[in-house]
């Protein structure tokens, strides 16, 4: 129970400056900050072509944009948004940066795999602005064949290449966070007193160790079909199109689970803290993601009720559906219950994490309406379903990822970011996101598909909102960029612990220094020890705070 | 001889073992993954054109891919042998075992050549000449379409080995493992036999096929 | 459900059924949601840190509560699945049909064909109040035929047959979207589903003017590509014959059987070696590459005809 010095003569960004002390790094907490340089660029990237496409769709006609840009325009977006943003959003910075920490380690377990995970990561990158600047691709995130192997003009085999490439990544990435759980944890640190940030980046690299490959393979032997002519779901030879559409959905219903599984994890963290209570059902809690992330690799087939499947295959596909909304509900039930009985601060972190609660039920409700086969005949390939996965990846994942950012700013960067911006942003982000994708939900009943760069115009007045929504989002997700990094030079210096909460990584100084911890920390407690009524609290190494 | 102090992250040297063995477990089971794909993409069109993937296999080179089965094997073994050998700092041993694992995948390389240039002149090689033998019909180009992306993407796999074990094989030459320290040679180890099993299993699904016994 | 605003037209026998289904299970969900948001707010409210308030009350688990919650949500999803599942059996399982329509997609148009051989693109006439059943395919990549007002979708896929069915319950015209990405033209591959009543579609059908049947033009064409060389009545190869095959059980070479469907006789069409008739040699020539999917179509329809009896409507 050593105390900590309020600030130490060099801590992991202090230590060394060259530009070769970064870029050949294999501390986790500077590759986590690489990672973060380089998914926010893609974050802008996949932004702006957000950006154009609702600005195109304001109008009917289509217009804005020829109906080819359009088309790569949404496919770009798809894809980035995806792979180059979402999917290593929070466990390749948060993840990367806390985990050790919050087990009482001094990094991960392969520190040059981490660092050479980051390399690849942006060879992927440097294969997507190829392909991007050289035209782009059309197939739709989806590829789907025959169209991507016989027919698109577009950079259909670099884009594969790129996102054959990012799964390399994101495997590296999930092997490292797998093996450290395992082996890494501090005397005391048994897995039932990990935090559920821990658990959550643990279920999230189990699903992306076992999916990602499928997805490599898919993609490689779809690329082989369009590069020779020949192959395995060319109808010519007997193959079946819907072959593809199988293997693609076993890797990317499960990649949904990885988008949302670390988010639970980061709420689950700042909810507890911010209420100054004991999350609700511990064992519950990670009970439930462990069972998402099993479940969530029985259900593709929800993306292809419509494609020719069995009626009975599409029955089986849609109670597992239902089942795996199950452990989500409890989830929810969980942070509400935790609210119970509360101490409640409303810091920027624990708004976002209020909206993440409210937005993702939403998405996950509407979940429900899809996986019910007579409905999602008529909305699949709609409107509704663009807004029920946005609801749940931008107004959950990316939600819950400002959540996180905000919550450990002060432990990554040592200083505080001004409170007034962040609560703003986030009242603007809920504000902003609801206008854009809540219309989208009734474009889809009445019959709007995806991937139209035209439209009837009845539907324009749904268009219009949704368009001013998204210009609402956009001034709100810019808005961080500018305070955050105010803070970096003028935020007041934050403690150790400025926000008095329970996890080891808050028992380092702020910023931590190169390895972690001097000595080895050794844990006596399980996590979110917080005394409600006397706003006391007990760390994992069991020093008490007043 | 190398000092045996265990990197920053672990406490003893047999943390970083252990550790070091579950990341080559856990990485073999993404591969099971990725080469999952291609078996069943493949069972599922065998279940579907049955006949013609008789008619197809019949036409691979069975001599030679069970000549691979046991030069795969026996490199196996010659890899289990120097771990064993580099356990006991019997350098030289370890070393030529390694050679010779090495060799043994060089020489299922060869054969493996010279099996797609005996593919290629029967003209069952997909978009190279190409020509449907009487009675076959699209499907056995599917066939053929998977007997080289699978065997092609393992080969890819078995090269990347002989890699790795050259390179324990200059490290043991040189003194690099003890009883105390051989994680790199384990580790190495089990992805060779994993390469290894992954072959007898592309055997087994490809070259009995057409052959009376299936 | 139109009295509703923002509500898409319902004119098919699907449309009732799903509105239903969708107006329950979107009560639930506002109703859940605002109970979400509103046990948030009222915590957040109550518990705020500044209120003096009890606090001991907030328990960090109970296995009650969290077993209650979790089985009731598993029975109240399982409920919601079980009434979804049976719409949906009802819906897909086809009745009889009482016209069967061809329909051809392509890059960016539907064409369709009505069983006394009339053709349209991207168009369709329908009676009301009769069974259509669609046998659809697509020409090059994978299309989505939607008609949003009677909530009805199905993909398209090149090289096999899908089929769907819909009974329209009220005249007038329809949208017909394609809703599957299919390239540069997807947004524009639309057209109208007309539905009239009988008297009025059976003149729309004699106004296209004199049609041979689909499947008479089946019949020349095979003749025309060679198909009753073999298996006509007077042939010497030995090949099996085709009266009355479609919907019948197949005793397959190896041992399997297999219905033949539409996807059958494509099948045995393009490529006729993947399945072999037991008793006959695989010596059909392959036909892929050399049939269009409309003539195909045609062909297909022709080998359904000799299933009925004669003097039996198209």
């Amino acid at each position: 129970m050593t105390s900590i010095a309020a600030e130490l003569p060099s801590n992991y960004l202090t230590r060394e400056h060259t530009v070769r002390s970064w870029l050949l790094t294999t501390d986790h907490k500077r590759i986590a900050l690489l990672f973060f340089a380089s998914i926010t660029f893609f974050f802008f990237v996949g932004g702006f072509a957000a950006t154009l496409i609702r600005l195109h769709l304001v109008n009917p006609a289509g217009t804005l944009l020829q109906p080819d840009m359009y088309n790569r325009m949404f496919t770009m977006h798809g894809i980035v948004m995806v792979w180059f943003f979402l999917i290593p959003s929070i466990p390749a910075t948060l993840g990367n940066f806390l985990l050790p920490l919050m087990i009482g380690a001094h990094d991960l377990a392969f520190p040059r795999l981490n660092l050479a995970s980051w390399y690849v990561f942006n060879i992927s990158g440097a294969l997507a602005i190829y392909f991007l600047l050289a035209g782009g691709v059309d197939t739709g995130w989806t590829f789907y064949t025959p169209f991507s192997t016989m027919y698109s003009n577009g950079h259909v085999m670099a884009a594969a290449a790129a996102v054959f490439v990012n799964g390399f990544s994101t495997i590296m990435t999930a092997l490292n966070f797998v093996v450290t759980t395992h082996r890494l944890r501090a005397p005391g640190m048994t897995f039932m007193r990990l935090p559920l940030f821990v658990w959550a980046i643990y279920a999230t690299s189990l699903v992306m160790l076992l999916a990602t490959p499928v997805l490599a393979m898919t993609l490689a032997l779809m690329a082989i079909e369009r590069g020779l002519h020949v192959g395995i779901f060319d109808p010519a030879l007997g193959g079946d199109p819907l072959l593809f559409q199988h293997l693609f959905w076993f890797y990317s219903h499960p990649a949904v689970y990885i988008m949302i599984l670390p988010a639970f994890g980061v709420i689950s963290e700042v909810i507890t803290c911010f209420a100054r209570k004991r999350i609700f059902g511990y064992e519950g809690m990670v009970w439930a993601m462990m069972a998402i992330a099993i479940i969530g690799f029985l259900v593709w087939g929800h993306h292809m009720f419509v494609a020719g499947i069995s009626i009975y295959a599409a029955i089986l596909y849609s109670v597992m559906t239902f089942i795996v909304a199950v452990p989500s509900a409890i989830k929810v039930f969980n942070w509400i219950a935790t609210l119970h009985g509360g101490s409640i601060r409303f810091d920027a972190p624990m708004l976002y994490a209020l909206g993440f609660i409210g937005l993702f039920t939403t998405g996950g409700l509407t979940g429900l309406i899809i996986a019910t086969v007579a409905i999602d005949v008529h909305v699949t390939d709609t409107y509704f379903i663009v807004a029920h996965f946005h609801y749940i990846m931008v107004g959950g994942a990316v939600t819950a990822y400002f959540a996180g950012l905000h919550y450990w700013w002060p432990k990554i960067t040592g200083r505080l970011y001004p409170e007034i911006w962040a609560r703003g942003a986030a009242l603007l982000i809920f504000v902003g996101f609801n206008l854009t994708f809540f219309p989208q939900f009734i474009l889809g009943y009445l019959g709007m598909p995806r991937r139209y760069y035209a439209y009837p115009p009845e539907f324009q007045v749904w268009h219009v909102l949704s368009s001013a929504g998204a210009s609402i989002l956009a001034v709100a997700y810019v808005l961080p960029l500018f305070y955050l990094a105010w803070s970096l030079v003028y935020g007041a210096k934050a403690g150790p612990n400025p926000w008095r909460a329970t996890g080891l990584e808050w028992r380092s100084a702020s910023p931590p220094p190169a390895h972690n911890f001097s000595g080895t920390p050794f844990v006596t407690t399980g996590p979110y020890r917080y005394n409600t009524t006397d706003d006391g609290y007990v760390s994992q190494d069991g020093s008490a705070g007043a | 001889m190398r000092s045996l102090k265990p990197q920053m992250q672990f406490a003893t040297l047999a943390q970083q073992t252990e550790t070091a063995q579950l990341g080559m477990w856990v990485f073999i089971a993404t591969e099971v993954m990725f080469f999952g794909v291609l078996f069943f993409a493949y069972t599922v069109y065998r279940a579907s054109y049955p006949e013609q993937f008789r008619l197809a296999g019949h036409d691979t080179q069975l001599l030679l891919g069970s000549i691979n089965v046991a030069i795969l094997l026996t490199s196996s073994l010659t890899m289990v042998l120097a771990i064993n050998a580099a356990r006991e700092q019997r350098d030289r041993m370890a070393a030529g075992l390694l050679l010779a694992t090495a060799a043994l995948g060089l020489a299922f390389i060869g054969i493996k050549g010279y099996e797609y240039l005996l593919d290629y002149q029967a003209q069952s090689v997909p978009r190279l000449d190409y020509v449907f033998k009487p009675g076959q019909g699209g499907p056995t180009e599917l066939f053929w379409m998977f007997y080289f992306i699978a065997t092609g993407v393992h080969a890819i796999h078995l090269s990347i080995g002989i890699v790795l074990v050259l390179i324990m094989a200059w490290r043991a030459r040189r003194g690099a493992f003890s009883r105390a320290y051989h994680a790199p040679l384990e580790v190495v180890g089990l992805y060779w036999s994993f390469v290894d099993i992954v072959w007898v299993f592309l055997f087994a699904a490809i070259y009995p096929l057409g052959r009376g016994g299936t | 459900m139109e009295w509703l605003p923002f509500w898409p037209k319902d004119a098919a026998v699907s449309g009732h059924v799903v509105d239903t289904l969708y107006i329950f299970e979107l009560a639930l969900t506002t109703l859940i949601l605002i109970s979400v948001y509103g046990l948030m707010l009222v915590f957040c409210i109550r518990y705020w840190r500044g209120r003096k308030v009890d606090r001991t009350k907030g328990a960090a688990k109970s296995w009650v509560w969290e077993i209650g919650w979790t089985s009731a949500t598993l029975v109240a999803f399982l409920a919601l699945f079980v009434w979804g599942a049976k719409a949906f059996i009802f819906l897909y399982q086809p009745p009889p049909a009482d016209i069967e329509i061809f329909v051809v997609a392509k890059q960016w148009m539907w064409k369709t064909q009505h069983p006394g051989g009339q053709r349209e693109i991207d168009e369709l006439h329908v009676p009301i109040g009769k069974s259509v059943r669609l046998v659809l395919t697509s020409e090059d990549v994978i299309h989505s035929f939607y008609i949003p007002a009677f909530r009805v979708k199905h993909d398209v896929v090149p090289g096999q047959y899908e089929t769907f069915w819909f009974k329209a319950t009220k005249t007038g015209e329809f949208r017909l979207q394609c809703a599957e990405f299919c390239g540069t033209q997807h947004a524009h591959m639309g057209g109208r589903i007309v539905v009239m009543p009988a008297a009025a579609y059976a003149r729309w059908l004699t106004d296209q003017g004199a049609h041979e049947s689909l499947a008479r033009q089946g019949e020349a064409l095979f003749r025309k590509y060679g198909c009753s060389g073999c298996h006509g009545t007077n042939s010497a190869v030995h090949a099996p014959s085709l009266a009355g095959v479609y919907g019948s059980v197949v005793q397959l070479d190896g041992g399997g059987t297999a219905r033949a469907d539409e996807r059958y006789i494509r099948d045995s069409i393009l490529l006729p070696r993947s399945q072999i008739v037991a008793g006959y040699a695989p010596i059909m020539p392959s036909f892929a590459g050399q049939i269009g999917e409309d003539d195909l179509v045609a062909i297909v329809a022709y080998i359904q005809s000799l299933s009925r009896p004669p003097g039996a409507s198209p």
